[in-house]
């Protein structure tokens, strides 16, 4: 049935080559040309899009038809004679000039868009987003959201369906690659200020609908903003190739009217709030199992692989590895402060004490390192 | 390709040593253009086959063949092979057999730095190809190698990348300092400057490019090895140092290579087109000064590739003008071909459909161009299939079209045979079709927001990617059937003429098909 499908839509694809603009609209999403967006800024570069795009199209139709009309009227077998003519100033110049100023005509909208999207000024909210190998993290600077941050990744069901030759039909995948497990969630009618920056390599936080790329660059905070007019679901991605799993960090932004956004801020507030609390009763060894098999699949399986084995040559193996089955201080630390000069990053800041003490008391008994220790979330505490 | 000896030279009693050792030590530019076609010719194969990979995995969504690490390595080494192996060589290539027999020398300036600057070549490509088989993969980072993804995070491979590409720019800088040195000293008596043919002076911009540019790429890798091993940090922050350095450096090299990769073929299309239009090619000096135009503005726009890293305000609008305006001496450009055409009375043999291909296919690589150096628009653009297909567009429609429009050009000049016409027609068409069902389908899946060099994708872009691979596969298999053409034109066909065209310009064509081992032996005499 989906091969069917699928060859059912290549043919509309066919049909559509010759069909540029605007058959998108026989499509729920855009699938032929960039979208408007939902910002004002994403509507202004839509229309700059277009702008330019009419005037290549215009000034080809020119070029092409005089190279056709050519191709038909001039040819030797219709039995012309070559002319002589092989140069004019005259000519050069007009279509030197020409050019140019068609090129200012497009100078000036672009000028201006430009300034107006690099306006990041007055903001209403600000969150700091910074790109990891391979999540986003996001945190929400202001008062009365003080200390609210979490990190976002692919979600599991993604994640389980993106493996190689795991064979599944996507799409019965919610939203297959473009759904993640926290979405960002963001205010209405408020200007939104990002501040962007990376904790390892260079990442991009894309989100077409909100008209904003911006390159998240470790060492550097960049800033951009956007204005939502109304409330949904808005999708994007990684744009700068971040290693190895960089198709697979996508962005969810969900845009809730205030009053919903503020219930959403008092909510995740509580959630974290009843955290802690749990984190400091002491935990059997079997419960930090589960929730380190949870951590270490969104957080360690990227690189040491679900299995334990890691890649021989760039990510090393957590089965029967000497810091798993070492000494229990040497592995918080190495988890928790990273190692300098590799790609392990330091998730001491990243998890939680009770992650922590999960995900490292389940890489010292999974993957047949049979060791039996388990570690407290207070062992964390002690240790930062 | 040349052996012949038979036509009456001074040279003949010391023609080409017979076996490897003609090949290995020769001095002779025509084999070592000989030399570098057949290397790019190979190099084009093996960057094709990883761009196979590249397609199969992307044939429809979900990973089914390669895992998104080797997915990483086959982007990167397709697009380092590519640019270093296959486009760039060829154009050396080609400049080796022609210039010295367009401006009527007896060979290059300097022959043995020339045989040199071939043989380095080989090293390189195999120094770079080995790093597949090294534990923990080749160069996995693109071929823009942005750090800190190459340097600390790199795998241990990347060290032989970066010999490799010290490897490939030294020998790229002495075919630059050869070709300078050959047209500037070398000219037969009354070949002034104005009169070069359009692919020699082309050839003399892109030689100063050269010298300018891969000295920058030299010390962008050569600071990269430094923050690898010697403690430096050059491009970490952690100490002190700057990615967007990385960026600004290699983007300093990195648009005037493209340039380095488009404008001799501006050069080839500037020959071919007059040819077959039987009308001298309009507008002669202002071509002239349009490429040199282009260069010099390839060296004030690199930041254009960098539109979304955070620059201020100023530099964006900077940026965003100087690289809009390129466009206008490109314009001039295809306007002179257009108007060479004019009333001329066209026919149309395989090098001139093939220049006009390029003269369609990459003015539309210019308007995406365009529309990519808006940089409001370039928000949504950036890094994503509408970049993809643009610059294929310009580097394979462009300057591969056109290195194979000048390959059956020249080659009844090269070979003495005509090349077989009706495979060539098929190969041309077949071509020219599958071109655009692999990279036309790009600019759409692109604008809907397919991100670039990612190994799977959202189902809403399967249909396109489909397409895109089908034309991937029917245009690779093509390259296939041009290779039975040239060895079939090797080895017979019928004879071509000295002249082989009707009414060609230049001093190639007074010379014997195939064209004796040494020519010009005594400078002609240029009216």
């Amino acid at each position: 049935m989906r091969n069917l499908s699928v060859n059912k839509h290549l043919l509309l694809a066919l049909l559509g080559l010759g069909n540029v603009v605007y058959a998108g609209s026989v499509f729920a999403e855009y699938k032929y040309n960039m979208t408007q967006g939902v910002t004002p800024i994403s509507g202004e570069i839509y229309d700059l899009h277009m702008m330019v795009f009419w005037i290549v199209t215009a000034i080809g139709i020119g070029v092409f038809s005089v190279m056709i009309y050519s191709i038909i009227n001039h040819r030797k077998s219709k039995g012309v004679k070559p002319a002589e003519f092989h140069e004019s100033t005259e000519v050069e110049v007009l279509w030197t000039i020409i050019p140019f100023v068609i090129l200012i005509f497009i100078a000036f909208p672009a000028t201006k868009t430009l300034l107006a999207l690099e306006d990041s000024s007055d903001a209403d909210v600000t969150i700091k987003v910074t790109g990891y190998q391979w999540k986003w993290h996001y945190e929400y600077l202001d008062d009365d959201a003080k200390g609210l941050s979490f990190f976002s990744n692919l979600d599991a069901e993604s994640n389980e369906a993106r493996q190689l030759g795991a064979n599944q039909d996507l799409s019965q995948v919610d939203h297959y690659l473009l759904n993640v497990d926290n979405p960002i969630v963001l205010p209405t009618n408020k200007k939104v200020r990002f501040l962007v920056t990376s904790n390892d390599v260079i990442h991009s936080w894309w989100v077409p609908a909100l008209g904003v790329k911006q390159d998240a660059i470790p060492g550097y905070i960049n800033d951009t903003w956007t204005y939502l007019k109304k409330p949904g679901v808005y999708r994007g991605q990684c744009t700068e190739l971040c290693g190895k799993d960089h198709g697979f960090m996508p962005i969810v932004v969900l845009a809730k009217p205030e009053n919903e956004y503020k219930e959403w801020l008092a909510q995740k507030q509580a959630e974290k709030k009843a955290a802690e609390e749990e984190a400091k009763g002491v935990w059997s060894l079997e419960k930090l199992m589960t929730k380190g098999e949870q951590v270490y699949n969104t957080s360690c399986a990227g690189c040491h692989q679900a299995n334990g084995k890691g890649l021989p040559g760039m990510f090393p193996a957590i089965a029967g590895s000497k810091i798993a089955l070492g000494p229990i201080a040497d592995h918080i630390n190495t988890v928790m402060n990273g190692k300098s000069g590799t790609a392990m990053q330091a998730f001491g800041a990243q998890l939680s004490d009770a992650d922590l003490a999960a995900v490292i008391t389940y890489e010292r008994n999974a993957f047949g390192n049979n060791t039996g220790d388990a570690v407290q979330p207070s062992d964390i505490k002690s240790a930062r | 390709m040349s052996t012949a000896t038979a036509h009456d030279t001074a040279h003949d009693h010391h023609g080409p040593p017979a076996g490897l050792s003609r090949w290995l030590f020769t001095t002779n530019h025509k084999d070592i253009g000989t030399l570098y076609l057949w290397f790019s010719f190979t190099m084009l194969l093996i960057g094709g086959a990883m761009a196979m990979v590249i397609r199969a995995e992307l044939f429809q969504p979900g990973m089914q063949i390669v895992d998104p690490n080797f997915f990483n390595q086959m982007t990167t080494l397709h697009g380092l092979i590519m640019v270093f192996g296959a486009i760039m060589p060829a154009f050396v290539g080609l400049a080796n057999w022609l210039i010295p027999m367009m401006i009527g020398a007896p060979d290059m300036a300097l022959p043995r730095m020339n045989n040199w600057s071939f043989w380095i070549l080989p090293f390189a490509g195999t120094l770079l190809l080995s790093t597949l088989f090294m534990e923990g993969g080749g160069p996995n980072f693109g071929w823009t190698f942005y750090a800190p993804l190459s340097t600390t995070y790199g795998p241990e491979s990347t060290d032989f990348f970066i010999f490799a590409v010290h490897l490939l720019g030294m020998s790229s800088i002495m075919g630059a300092i050869n070709i300078i040195a050959t047209i500037l000293n070398m000219r037969a008596p009354g070949m002034t400057l104005m009169k070069m043919p359009l692919f020699v002076w082309t050839w003399l911009i892109t030689a100063f490019l050269l010298i300018a540019a891969m000295p920058v790429l030299a010390g962008a890798v050569t600071m990269m090895l430094a923050d690898r091993h010697f403690g430096t940090s050059f491009f970490n922050a952690a100490g002190g140092g700057d990615p967007i350095l990385f960026q600004h450096v290699f983007w300093f090299f990195g648009h005037p290579e493209v340039y380095i990769m488009i404008l001799p073929a501006f050069g080839i299309i500037s020959q071919i087109v007059p040819t077959f239009s039987r009308k001298k090619l309009f507008g002669y000096s202002s071509m002239v000064y349009a490429t040199a135009s282009i260069a010099f503005l390839s060296f004030i726009v690199w930041a254009h590739h960098m539109y979304t890293v955070g620059m201020p305000v100023a530099g964006e609008l900077f940026f965003m003008y100087a690289t809009i305006l390129i466009s206008v001496p490109t314009g001039v450009k295809v306007f002179n071909w257009v108007a060479t055409m004019w009333r001329g009375a066209l026919t149309f043999e395989v090098p001139m459909l093939w220049a006009l291909a390029f003269i369609f296919l990459f003015t539309l690589g210019g308007f995406s161009g365009l529309m990519l150096g808006v940089t409001p628009a370039d928000t949504q653009y950036h890094d994503t299939y509408f970049v993809v297909a643009h610059f294929h567009y310009v580097l394979v429609a462009g300057a591969l079209f056109s290195i194979i429009a000048a390959v059956y050009y020249w080659l009844p000049k090269w070979t003495g045979h005509m090349y077989d016409q009706t495979l060539a027609k098929i190969h041309f068409w077949w071509s020219v079709i599958s071109v655009n069902i692999l990279f036309f389908p790009m600019h759409f899946l692109g604008l809907a927001g397919m991100p670039r060099r990612i190994p799977d994708y959202a189902i809403q872009f399967a249909e396109f990617n489909q397409l895109a691979s089908i034309g991937g596969f029917a245009f690779g298999l093509s390259q296939l059937l041009f290779l039975y053409i040239l060895i079939k034109t090797i080895r017979g066909g019928e004879k071509a003429t000295d002249k082989v065209w009707e009414k060609p310009e230049g001093l190639e064509w007074t010379v014997a098909s195939p064209a004796p081992y040494h020519t010009f032996a005594t400078p002609p005499q240029v009216k």
